[in-house]
């Protein structure tokens, strides 16, 4: 007995020279009550104003989408040459963006990556508002959006005419609502304990209720908790490939067409990692906010900063691979259309916003190797803002100008996008930050249940030896 | 009179190590509610692997039969088109453009067909209530329950045996 005592206060479960992910000397109660604390107490006047700015930002987009509706896809930039731009730009960047929290709560969670217990609810969260930005285009781009249904497999009246199962872009149909359906359950699932949390603690019974409902009775059990690492394990398992496997479909919709620029084998790996970096830095740049304003900084980090950050570094330089791959292939393969295609992104119309691109994605991740660059506030926040805008840039860039210069000259014509076209994204960027707001507000940003499961082993003999 | 012994301890590993030496004893641990999962505490208190996993295989499979079979019905047996110049003659010719869909449908399927029978064998559904013995277990506590009516011991002799496990507090109360 006494030898199984000493196992235990003996037993070395970390590094001693990794930093702590959880800084300061935290009990189990400290945690719930640093996480719970903006959920129980008034809102502040800080999210009170950046909800309400979002929320106008969000109506203008309403209102934006209710004009198009009213009014035709005409009230976009759109031509007879050009007939895909703005919104699968805006389409590919939102589901891109997804990509990070699925990464985050998934893959690393196969990989027993234990920092992303800080990040992986908040990263979750921000998949699904931007998986339900993304779909919001295809939708709207339909022009008669009350027949959105067709685009589904029902049987219908026109004689039995089913959808088209050889095209990418029903596959798209079917990879985004699992995707989305998938990240949504997981997130619930490992959300519901921390309801309970909240429910055994909340004093005021409309939201005890509230949380009684959501947390489905959840109690604690042993054989639950089994069966809850059970499902994660295996829920992380199938959204692996369920993550990559949803980009390279929408990577598919271009590249399986026969345009210069678009027709390239090189695209599902390339879209994929192009996804995780900019969902990456956006979840920076919502993060790094997040802990200032919920003082979650013993939480959040530093060293939860610069692992993302190499993780930028990677996917950054893949994707700036990526980019030279395709120059090099343009020029090699001897084929003139895909070589004008290439020539024409860097020296044509659209050269401002090719070179936007490759200074955000290329060039800036670089930065990352500098280790005081990797591990500043300021620097990481600077960075994942340019890499948002310059994987926007890299979406418009591959849409645009593919198509805006085919076979025949006599059709060439050029895309300006409308105050329409910009009010629905403005309009998107705003209903996303509403969503995200809310969250915060009346969910735990932090899982609550995983952060404790490493408290021991989250640095105490590395925070015992800084104190010798 | 049949009694439920809760035993409270502000550590799981306290609490690790008391169940050991309980079950030591040959006392049977009915249930442990903690804030976490406390691993390690499954063999100890005889709680079988799940087979939560061996579902959600059964789940995808269900789901790549559906989709195959659907495909073949709407594509190639209900009504064939010629897409582009790319006829849909059999099944074995288009599967490979059938691949994406037959995979996003059995994922889809393994997802929520494993959530769906987690929640009900769980028996945590919307608006259930909540079944801790105190709400404390949800937060930092960790408590293991032990009833009269499993264990051959008396209710005096169970109480003895717990109070020495270095525990927080200790509730009896009658089994209802």
């Amino acid at each position: 007995m006494i030898a199984t005592k000493l196992d235990l206060t003996t037993m070395q479960r970390e590094s001693s020279i990794r930093e702590p992910l959880i800084l300061g000397h935290k009990t189990y109660k400290d945690i719930t009550d640093d996480v719970v604390a903006p959920i129980m107490g008034p809102a502040s006047l800080g999210w009170k104003i950046m909800i309400t700015i979002s929320s106008i930002i969000a109506i203008y987009g309403i209102g934006s989408i209710l004009y198009l509706i009213g009014t035709g896809i005409g009230a976009w930039g759109l031509n007879k040459t050009v007939g895909w731009a703005w919104d699968i730009t805006n389409f590919v960047w939102w589901v891109g963006i997804g990509h990070a929290g699925t990464l985050i709560s998934a893959v690393l969670l196969l990989f027993r990556q234990k920092w992303r217990m800080a990040i992986n609810r908040s990263a979750e969260a921000m998949t699904i508002f931007a998986v339900i930005m993304a779909a919001v285009f295809p939708g709207i781009h339909m022009g008669r959006i009350w027949l959105a249904y067709y685009v589904f497999p029902l049987p219908n009246q026109f004689g039995s005419i089913w959808v088209n199962f050889n095209s990418p872009l029903l596959w798209d149909v079917f990879a985004i609502s699992t995707y989305f359906s998938v990240s949504l359950v997981f997130w619930y699932v490992g959300l519901i304990p921390d309801f309970a949390t909240i429910r055994d603690r909340m004093t005021k019974p409309f939201a005890k209720k509230m949380y009684g409902i959501m947390s489905f009775g959840w109690s604690g059990r042993a054989k639950h908790w089994t069966r809850f690492e059970e499902l994660s394990l295996v829920l992380a398992g199938i959204a692996t490939p369920l993550v990559f496997s949803v980009h390279s479909i929408v990577s598919m919709d271009f590249a399986t067409s026969i345009i210069p620029g678009w027709h390239t084998t090189i695209f599902p790996p390339y879209f994929v990692s192009g996804a995780v970096f900019s969902g990456f830095a956006m979840v920076q740049t919502l993060m790094l906010v997040m802990r200032k304003a919920y003082k979650l900084e013993d939480y959040i980090h530093i060293k939860h900063v610069e692992y993302m950050n190499i993780v930028i570094i990677v996917t950054g330089s893949i994707v700036g691979v990526a980019y030279l791959t395709e120059l090099f292939i343009s020029w090699y393969s001897g084929v003139e259309y895909e070589s004008y295609a290439f020539i024409n992104r860097f020296s044509g119309p659209y050269s401002a916003a090719y070179w936007t691109m490759m200074t955000c994605n290329v060039i800036s991740p670089q930065l990352f190797w500098f280790k005081k660059i990797r591990r500043s506030f300021v620097a990481t926040f600077i960075l994942s803002i340019v890499v948002n805008i310059g994987m926007w840039f890299e979406r418009y860039v591959i849409i645009v100008t593919s198509l805006h210069r085919d076979y025949l000259p006599s059709s060439w014509g050029e895309f300006i996008p409308t105050a329409t076209d910009i009010g629905v994204f403005i309009g998107t960027l705003g209903i996303f930050l509403t969503l995200f707001l809310a969250f915060t507000r009346f969910f735990p940003v932090l899982a609550l249940n995983e952060l404790k499961t490493i408290l021991k082993s989250s640095g105490e003999s590395y925070k015992n030896k800084q104190v010798k | 009179m049949k009694k439920v012994f809760h035993v409270m301890y502000d550590d799981d590993d306290k609490l690790l190590v008391a169940a050991r030496e309980l079950v030591g004893k040959g006392i049977h641990v009915n249930e442990v509610f903690s804030p976490f999962p406390i691993h390690g505490i499954d063999p100890i208190i005889g709680i079988k692997r799940t087979r939560l996993a061996i579902t959600s295989f059964m789940y995808a499979m269900t789901g790549l039969s559906l989709a195959v079979f659907f495909m073949w019905y709407t594509m190639i047996s209900d009504w064939p088109m010629n897409i582009g110049g790319k006829p849909n003659f059999s099944l074995l010719e288009n599967l490979p453009s059938f691949i994406p869909v037959s995979f996003e449908f059995s994922v889809f399927c393994a997802a929520h067909g494993m959530v769906i029978t987690y929640l009900l064998r769980n028996r945590t559904l919307p608006g259930m209530p909540a079944t801790n013995p105190d709400p404390r277990t949800t937060d930092d506590k960790f408590v293991m329950e032990i009833t009269t009516d499993t264990n051959a011991m008396s209710a005096e002799d169970l109480e003895s045996a717990i109070k020495n496990t270095g525990l927080l507090e200790l509730s009896i109360k009658d089994f209802k």
